[in-house]
């Protein structure tokens, strides 16, 4: 990738971050309060990252065996409230050894 | 000064966690064709995870700038809410000057960590609990950019399910305590997977797909399963 379109890409993608932050913690001092808006925004954090971890998740690593035991891993140690880096370091592992066998 | 300690104690748990997921970020970076200093520079001045992972696909599929925009936008929304909830925790100690700074660093741990307090938090509370979490996603992107290339590449391969397994750490337990999530989360993932499986339907990009997935699951959900405001008070407690 071309240095100029590296930093193109950069300064949006960090721009945009940080404005969403950053704006409503200097400006808002009252709290939003249409229901819509408020369950929307509540909402928005886990449907993004469902969208994201599937289908993605198998084809995460290489071999779709191991992605789908290091799927099952991550949900079952999710499901036991495992904390983050504990249920992404078992994904790991059972990717790992689905992998070697 | 006591208040930057406590606030640093409290981050770093936040770090280590972080640095297994950055680390994955450098990697990945840099098996994309990256340099280490650039995958440093997203990690330092983003501070974001599943942001930096879709930024990331974007870079390397050469998507628009447009694109880049809104992707990061609807991904990263949920900060402008935790900005507005945090925005009522913070004392009198932090001046407008230092809103623009403690913005910065908001995400979602630093968020639930700083709302978990008892009292109002102040700057020095922040910032201590800001800096030790950004010095580990930083110096963890930096480790798996530049370390992440001597590793064999059986446990490289193994090492990229490692960001899903976070996300899954964070909707799961969501998921269980409340079906509404629930189902806010598998209308997601079905869409999701209609992207990605049916004809036509997947020449849409990543960046965008996520987009439309994540807005048209949480506007169903706010639509049909609003969260009432006395419940939402009280879990914030």
């Amino acid at each position: 990738m071309e240095i100029t379109k590296f930093f193109q890409y950069l300064i949006v993608m960090a721009g945009v971050t940080y404005v969403i932050r950053a704006v409503p913690f200097v400006l808002c001092k009252k709290e939003i309060t249409n229901r819509f808006l408020r369950s929307f925004l509540a909402y928005v954090p886990y449907a993004v990252l469902g969208a994201m971890t599937f289908p993605a998740i198998f084809y995460s690593t290489d071999g779709y065996l191991a992605a789908v035991a290091g799927t099952v891993t991550a949900l079952i140690l999710a499901f036991l409230r495992k904390g983050l880096l504990s249920v992404a370091v078992g994904a790991c592992i059972a990717a790992f050894l689905v992998n070697i066998i | 000064m006591r208040d930057f300690r406590n606030g640093m104690r409290d981050g770093l748990p936040i770090a280590l966690g972080y640095v297994s997921v950055s680390f994955t970020f450098g990697l990945m970076a840099v098996s994309a064709g990256m340099n280490w200093w650039q995958a440093v520079l997203i990690s330092m001045t983003n501070v974001t995870s599943a942001g930096q992972f879709a930024g990331l696909d974007i870079m390397v599929a050469g998507g628009t700038l447009v694109e880049m925009a809104l992707s990061q936008f609807v991904i990263n929304l949920r900060y402008a809410l935790m900005s507005l909830s945090l925005s009522q925790k913070v004392d009198q100690t932090i001046h407008t000057i230092y809103r623009f700074v403690v913005g910065f660093g908001v995400t979602d741990e630093i968020f639930a960590v700083a709302m978990s307090r008892k009292k109002k938090v102040s700057r020095y509370y922040m910032f201590g609990l800001i800096a030790v979490p950004y010095f580990g996603w930083a110096g963890g992107t930096f480790a798996g950019a530049v370390l992440g290339g001597v590793l064999p590449e059986i446990v490289r391969s193994s090492l990229g399910i490692a960001i899903y397994g976070m996300f899954l750490a964070i909707i799961i337990p969501k998921a269980q305590e409340d079906f509404r999530y629930m189902k806010v989360i598998l209308i997601a993932v079905v869409l999701s997977c209609c992207f990605k499986w049916l004809p036509v339907l997947n020449r849409l990009s990543s960046g965008f797909v996520i987009i439309i997935c994540a807005v048209a699951a949480s506007a169903a959900g706010a639509f049909f399963y609003p969260i009432v405001e006395e419940e939402r008070k009280g879990a914030e407690k």
